[in-house]
Order: structure tokens, then C-alpha cells, then sequence
């Protein structure tokens, strides 16, 4: 590993996403309109409270996942990861390159988001609203992980989006968002607890009931965990050799 | 005697269940060699080969005398794949600043190789606007960061404007009188003529090996294209 090249990947992707202001508008203000359209839905009903940290959750975790796993299968198409691997690239230094940026990335979305919901739309929490941001970004760098890992299974961008549905979608709809982890029938509770979303939405609605932040720090050690995993198993999935 | 820049023995790589390179033996050394041949005939796996990102089935591969691939190769052979390897959303500036950063080659480099492939008035454009031929200019012009010691260019001068195309292997030959292994491929062969040693490949074979004087020669062709079809025709009978 070498922080040089760690460091210029980095500068890299953060220059391209720069210069992309269609991708910027999308990472920065696509979520503020969702959660602000969210809010407006449950205009009046105690709802607001209840949905809005869970999507806090999952933006920079979706959002992340497909702008990885997009980018990274061009870098394999297109020919630069060959010629980056035929370089002195580690697979950490490119990795964590991404890794590294995009969470910068997710760390400007979350404290836009953290900021619009708590600040502007009365979102009531009662832990440190800046663990909240600290969720966020580790719920990017986990999306960050899996996009770069699902990029190896791909062969075209169109198939790496339709990974979405498969990837994300189950989490969504396991993460104790619509149904509490505890009241899902056994078998799916199960699966609901070894799904990484589980633990980022679980971490955020903590935050909003309760000042107590130890279970915070236990659902984010879970999802550091799974992202760093993940990140070895993408690692795995970079080949200085292909057939 | 000055030591060979690649020697390749026994090299045998199957890709897709089929044999692409079958027992090839092989040493490049300085000048300009040239890898022609129709596409498909296994030069652009042979030159992944050299800088190590092919899978082999068999045989070796050393570069300067280390395993082809390994870590101090790597910032010593610059590589041209057959796609325009750059990022097409940054200028050819950045593009080049990136990459001198990875290999920590000066920032002075990325100047030197703009003016060397000839797109000073293009750099700050980004690639994904510039012409087919700029582009691969473009990556030319990474690959010769740092002034690599072996210089591996799989079909750098396709699509280029002929006169461009004689600059191109000026500098190739420059390059090379500066003690650079420079290894081209093309599928043209009128191309052949301006290559100091001539590599024939057919079918993931070697067929001719030679000066283009020599080639002609042998097969008694007064162009490499007719030698090649001579040699391809007396190979068969």
C-alpha cells in the first residue's frame, strides 16, 4: 500500500465526479429532495420521525452503491484498471481510492441531509446529530464496498444496475423499515440480522429515541466490519491477471 | 553480448478453450521491433504477455531478467493497450497528471510527453471530446511517463493521419536510439518497412523473424505483404 497512489486515486475520482455536475447535483441534491418530499407526505402525522432516519440511512448507501459499482466496471471495460494494475497500483491503493473519495462525497451528502432534516424539517433527535452524519458515511463506504464488489460480476453497465434489485432492494425492505426486525417472522428476522442495512437504519432510529449512544457504536462497528469484508472480497475480485 | 529485453520460452496461453499462443520462443532486444499480423492472430495477447496481465498456461515470460508482471517491472515498461486507456471525462492534462502521480514521476514529465505525442494545443481538452487518433495519443503519452526502459504499443498508430504516423515512428526510433526496447504491433504492413527487426504472426505462431530486408529476401517478395503471403502459402503446402 502506498499513500501517493492511495492519495492520487482519490484526487482522481474526486476531480471526475467535479467535473460531472449532472452526477453532483444527483449525489448532493437528489437526496435533500427525497427526504424534503418525504417529509411533506407525512405533513401532520407523527410519521415523519419514524421514516425519516431509516432514509437517511439508505441514500448514501444506495446512492453510493450504484455510483461504485458504474464507475468501476468502466475502469474495467475501458482499459485503465489494466494499465493501472500493469503500474505500481496496489489493489488497497485503488480500493481505498475509492473508498476514500466517495465517502468524502457521502460525508458532504449526510451533513446536506443531516442538516436539512434536523435543522429545517424538525426531524427530533435526541442523540449527538453528528453521529448521525458518522452513520451516514459509514453506510457510503459500505455501499462504496458492495458496488465495488458487485463490479466484478458485471460485464456491462447496464447488467451492473440491474444488480441494484438484487443487492439493495431485499435490505430495504428487511431493515426494519416497513416491518420492526423483532416482529419479522423468524426465518426472515434471521436474514434481517445478517443484512448490513439492518444495522445502519437500526443505528439512526437509536439516535432519534435515545441519548444514549452505546448500541449506536455497536451498529456501526457491525457495518465498519462488513464494509472492510467486503472491501476484501473486491479486493479478491481485482486480478493483475485475467484470462 | 548486451542482454536481451524480453525472453520468452515454451509461452503457451489458451483463452477461451482455445490455444491463442502454443509453445512460442521468443527474445526482443533493443530497437524497434515490429509484431505484425491480422488481428486475431494472438499479437495483443503476446504484448499482455510481456507486461504481465495475461493468464499463461504454461512457459515463461522474463522481462530484463525478472518474471514478466512483477513489481519492479512496473513503473519500467510502458504499455499502450489497443482502447485509448485514459479517462475520457478529465483533459489529457489531468489525465497525465493522474498517472504521473501513481508511477511518482515529476510533474515536469507530463509536459515533456504532451509535446512528445504532439497534443500541446490539446491538453487541457477533455479526452472524450478529442478525435480517435488524439485519444490514443493521449495514452501514448502515459505510457511514456517516465521514460519506460521497454515500451509495449499495441496498434498505437491506427486511425492516425499519415503524417502524424511518420512523426509517431521518428519518435519510436528516437526512442529507441536512447537505449528504449520499443515493441509495436500492427496489423498494416506497409507499416513494416520503418521497423529495424520484423516479427510475422499468424495464427499465434512466429512465422518470419527478421530485418524486412531479410524477409523480403527469404521469400523472394519485394514487399512484406507479398513476403508474408509467400511465406503463409509455402507454410501450408
Amino acid at each position: 500500500m502506498s499513500p501517493r497512489i492511495l492519495g492520487a486515486v482519490t484526487a482522481r475520482v474526486i476531480l471526475q465526479v467535479r467535473c460531472d455536475p449532472r452526477t453532483l447535483v444527483l449525489l448532493l441534491v437528489l437526496p435533500c429532495v427525497l427526504i424534503t418530499l418525504l417529509w411533506w407526505m407525512f405533513e401532520n402525522t407523527p410519521y415523519f420521525d419514524q421514516f425519516g432516519p431509516a432514509v437517511l440511512a439508505m441514500f448514501p448507501f444506495i446512492v453510493m452503491f450504484l455510483v461504485t459499482s458504474v464507475t468501476t466496471l468502466r475502469e474495467r471495460s475501458g482499459g485503465t484498471l489494466e494499465r493501472l494494475l500493469a503500474m505500481p497500483m496496489g489493489k488497497i491503493d485503488f480500493l481505498g481510492g475509492y473508498a476514500v473519495a466517495f465517502g468524502a462525497v457521502a460525508a458532504i451528502q449526510a451533513v446536506l441531509a443531516v442538516g436539512l432534516s434536523v435543522g429545517v424539517l424538525g426531524l427530533d433527535v435526541q442523540g449527538p446529530v453528528w453521529l448521525l452524519a458518522v452513520v451516514a458515511i459509514a453506510d457510503a463506504v459500505l455501499g462504496t464496498a458492495l458496488g465495488l464488489f458487485v463490479s466484478a460480476f458485471a460485464r456491462t453497465e447496464f447488467q451492473a444496475v440491474q444488480f441494484m434489485p438484487l443487492v439493495v432492494i431485499p435490505q430495504i425492505l428487511l431493515c426494519g423499515l416497513f416491518v420492526p426486525t423483532d416482529q419479522l417472522p423468524d426465518a426472515l428476522e434471521w436474514v434481517s440480522r445478517v443484512l448490513p442495512l439492518t444495522y445502519a437504519v437500526d443505528a439512526m432510529q437509536t439516535l432519534t429515541v435515545t441519548a444514549d449512544t452505546g448500541d449506536v457504536w455497536q451498529d456501526l462497528a457491525v457495518i465498519a466490519g462488513y464494509a472492510v469484508v467486503v472491501l476484501v472480497l473486491g479486493a479478491a475480485t481485482l486480478r493483475r491477471r485475467t484470462p | 553480448m548486451v542482454k536481451n529485453a524480453v525472453e520468452i520460452s515454451d509461452l503457451h496461453v489458451v483463452r477461451g478453450g482455445h490455444d491463442v499462443l502454443e509453445h512460442l520462443d521468443l527474445s526482443i532486444g533493443d530497437g524497434v521491433t515490429g509484431l505484425l499480423g491480422p488481428s486475431g492472430c494472438g499479437k495483443s495477447t503476446l504484448m499482455r504477455c510481456l507486461v504481465g496481465v495475461q493468464q499463461v498456461a504454461g512457459g515463461t515470460v522474463r522481462v530484463f531478467g525478472q518474471e514478466a508482471g512483477s513489481r519492479p517491472l512496473r513503473d519500467r515498461i510502458g504499455y499502450v493497450t489497443q482502447a485509448a486507456s485514459v479517462y475520457d471525462d478529465l483533459s489529457v492534462a489531468e489525465n497525465l497528471r493522474f498517472f504521473a502521480r501513481v508511477l511518482g514521476v515529476d510533474r515536469q514529465e507530463v509536459d515533456r510527453v504532451v509535446e512528445a505525442v504532439d497534443l500541446g494545443s490539446q491538453r487541457d481538452r477533455v479526452v472524450g471530446r478529442l478525435s480517435g487518433g488524439q485519444r490514443s495519443r493521449a495514452s501514448l503519452a502515459v505510457a511514456l511517463l517516465g521514460s519506460p526502459d521497454l515500451l509495449v504499443l499495441d496498434e498505437p498508430t491506427v486511425g492516425l493521419d499519415p503524417v502524424l504516423r511518420e512523426d509517431l515512428w521518428a519518435l519510436f526510433h528516437e526512442l529507441a536510439a536512447g537505449g528504449t526496447a520499443v515493441l509495436v504491433s500492427s496489423h498494416v504492413m506497409d507499416e513494416a518497412e520503418r521497423c529495424d527487426r520484423l516479427l510475422l504472426m499468424r495464427e499465434g505462431r512466429i512465422i518470419a523473424d527478421g530485418s524486412p530486408t531479410e524477409i523480403k529476401q527469404q521469400a523472394g517478395a519485394d514487399s512484406v505483404d507479398a513476403a508474408f503471403l509467400a511465406i503463409v502459402r509455402s507454410d501450408a503446402a
